[in-house]
């Protein structure tokens, strides 16, 4: 990644004119620091002290960076070099490639793609780059978050639900592609009522096929009520929610879900009979279904 | 519940009691042991592992840190130009480390040698017309800078130096279908965000705004049959979540939806009984962070043996109180 010059700073002729900051030591220890990473940060300390912004500084950071891809500081300068000089945005936006690829979770890698991206307004490498993240981590979420950002703000929204498809495909259970999902949708055609039966439609796939998986759940509930909508609207959505429960499966999401259609429905006791059902295997849960009994009970009295 | 769930399986052989002396040992330790690689490559936010370590120590009722030392080390990353704190000395300020030089400093009972003004401008200055908060000069957003802002500032008796309003509204627009919240509008719910959130709704007095049982449902979701709590669905349990998800319950009245017992047993797993400190989850590498989290989380469930800890501000109750701040819990549900 950095270059294969690995000569010490120190021992450079075209460095001569620099004299480096040594790493402050901790206590009276001898340091233990690699000789290596002593050289590099004393060098960058005192560049960035001189605040020089030129070629050889540029590729100072590149080894400070490959040293540790944390330090945002030298992520900053480097930045700021990029800033004052004619520097090839193209191959930095390869730098960058070559880091995210080393370091998928490093933040401030992702902040300088998002920076280089906002500087060449070129977005076009990053659905790509995305992708290729995900797809060796698909809950990367610096990845997803630098996806919605490229999307959003370059309005690149067609290919997304089926970009979501996939992902789901693979792992349906894959929480962040979800998410997407809602977001896509949100952006795009919004959430009128013909959107939610289809979405509803979609997601009862997934329900059928993995009943006790969170998400498709919460993202069915999510659109009706956080649209305005009661879920004893959606009929088909009812209906399965019934049917799951005569075909005696027992997920605690759907359960939870039918336990709510019926108070939505004033059938108190019905609800209650279903928060029962989910007490009989005691579980992590069981303080939540006690609350939700003992509310439906109140609004009995009322 | 179901074998769907990725999840770990505790082992007989994990501790099953708090190993108190243990970790005052393994922080003290670290604090002196300046040439491990950990810390040389953690130097780039050193301000809140000292945070970390501090907080934990005083959790463990332990006052053997030198507070000259911490405060000479904490005013060398402060930057007079702007106000704010780097995670070390001549790094960049950041909202992040600003934060933790703030807490430090209130933990050794010495914020009376910040120029308040000019840090409280610091943060100030970072407050955008949307109501989010940059995390320095260079732009990124994030619900955290939003709780870093809010927290810096009421630990400065500042609050309303920014606009609290459109802070609020900001923090809102990062709720999810889900009831929970992630780190920009539309990003995915997560539970160290949702701290933050409600973090800071708290702070500003605006618990009103959150639908609780909505909410007190997805964190309580984050147990997993072994006990420990994960950040999002289908994900592993870790050790923080014990602090991001409890204390967030514990602000909402709801922490009692969770499975105390087995969120303990988790928690003491996953400490190393060799080293002391807390890893994420049962059989890792121990570290500070990991370590405070696990104490506080444990202190959050009522371990006598530890100080008690504030759920908002992740910094001892008498420390909160001493500095007569008032931060919104609400009071338990049945």
């Amino acid at each position: 990644m950095s270059d294969s010059d690995e000569t010490p700073y120190s021992e450079r002729p075209d460095w001569k004119d620099i004299t480096p900051i040594p790493l402050p030591c901790g206590d009276v220890v001898q340091i233990m620091y690699s000789d290596r990473f002593k050289d590099v940060y004393s060098y960058m300390a005192a560049i960035m002290q001189k605040k020089e912004y030129s070629l050889r500084a540029f590729e100072l950071t590149t080894d400070a960076i490959d040293l540790n891809a944390a330090n945002y500081t030298v992520w900053h300068y480097r930045r700021e070099i990029l800033r004052n000089m004619n520097i090839s945005l193209d191959q930095e936006v390869e730098f960058a490639d070559a880091v995210i690829k080393d370091q998928p979770k490093n933040y401030q890698v992702w902040h300088h793609r998002r920076c280089l991206i906002e500087m060449t307004g070129d977005p076009s490498k990053e659905l790509d780059l995305t992708a290729t993240t995900l797809g060796k981590d698909a809950k990367n979420y610096h990845a997803w978050d630098h996806r919605q950002w490229v999307v959003s703000q370059y309005n690149l929204w067609e290919g997304e639900l089926e970009f979501v498809e996939k992902l789901l495909q693979e792992d349906l259970r894959n929480n962040s592609a979800w998410n997407h999902r809602y977001f896509v949708v949100t952006n795009t055609t919004g959430w009128d009522k013909e959107v939610i039966e289809r979405e509803l439609e979609y997601t009862r796939a997934y329900i059928n096929k993995a009943p006790n998986n969170e998400s498709p759940w919460n993202y069915a509930t999510g659109m009706i009520k956080g649209n305005g909508h009661s879920m004893v609207d959606f009929k088909s959505f009812v209906e399965m929610c019934e049917d799951l429960y005569s075909r005696q499966i027992r997920s605690p999401f759907g359960l939870k879900v039918l336990a709510e259609i019926r108070e939505e429905r004033e059938d108190y006791e019905k609800a209650i009979d279903i928060y029962m059902v989910l007490k009989e295997t005691p579980t992590v849960r069981d303080r939540y279904w006690d609350y939700k009994v003992q509310c439906i009970r109140e609004l009995m009295t009322c | 519940m179901s074998g769907f769930h990725k999840d770990v399986t505790l082992k007989e052989d994990q501790p099953t009691q708090l190993l108190f002396s243990k970790h005052q040992q393994f922080l003290l330790a670290y604090a002196k042991n300046q040439n491990s690689y950990e810390y040389v490559m953690s130097e780039w936010l050193r301000a809140s592992g000292v945070y970390w370590c501090l907080t934990a120590l005083k959790l463990l009722n332990c006052d053997e840190l030198k507070e000259d030392d911490i405060e000479e080390f904490v005013m060398s990353c402060y930057s007079p130009e702007t106000g704010g704190f780097g995670a070390s000395p001549k790094h960049d300020p950041h909202i992040l480390y600003t934060l933790s030089s703030v807490q430090i400093l209130a933990l050794i009972d010495r914020l009376d040698v910040l120029d308040r003004d000019k840090v409280i401008s610091f943060v100030m200055d970072l407050q955008q017309p949307d109501g989010s908060f940059y995390g320095d000069e260079w732009g990124e957003v994030d619900t955290r800078f939003t709780f870093c802002a809010f927290a810096t500032l009421s630990l400065l008796g500042s609050l309303n130096s920014c606009n609290v309003t459109t802070a609020v509204g900001f923090i809102l627009r990062c709720r999810n279908f889900d009831g929970a919240f992630g780190c920009v509008p539309g990003s995915e719910s997560h539970a160290g965000q949702v701290f933050c959130c409600v973090g800071a709704l708290s702070i500003a007095n605006k618990l009103d705004k959150l639908d609780c049982d909505q909410l007190g449902w997805w964190l309580s979701e984050r147990q997993l049959p072994s006990g420990g709590l994960n950040g999002r669905p289908e994900k592993l349990p870790d050790v923080c979540y014990s602090w991001w998800v409890l204390a967030s319950l514990k602000i909402i009245g709801r922490a009692h939806w969770l499975d105390k017992d087995k969120l303990v047993k988790f928690i003491l797993a996953s400490q190393d009984d060799e080293t002391g400190g807390f890893a994420d989850r049962p059989g890792d590498m121990v570290d500070p962070f990991h370590t405070l989290f696990g104490l506080a989380g444990l202190s959050l469930l009522g371990d006598n043996q530890l100080a008690k800890v504030n759920p908002v501000l992740c910094l001892p109750q008498s420390l909160v109180d001493s500095l007569g701040l008032k931060l919104e819990v609400s009071t338990v549900t049945s």
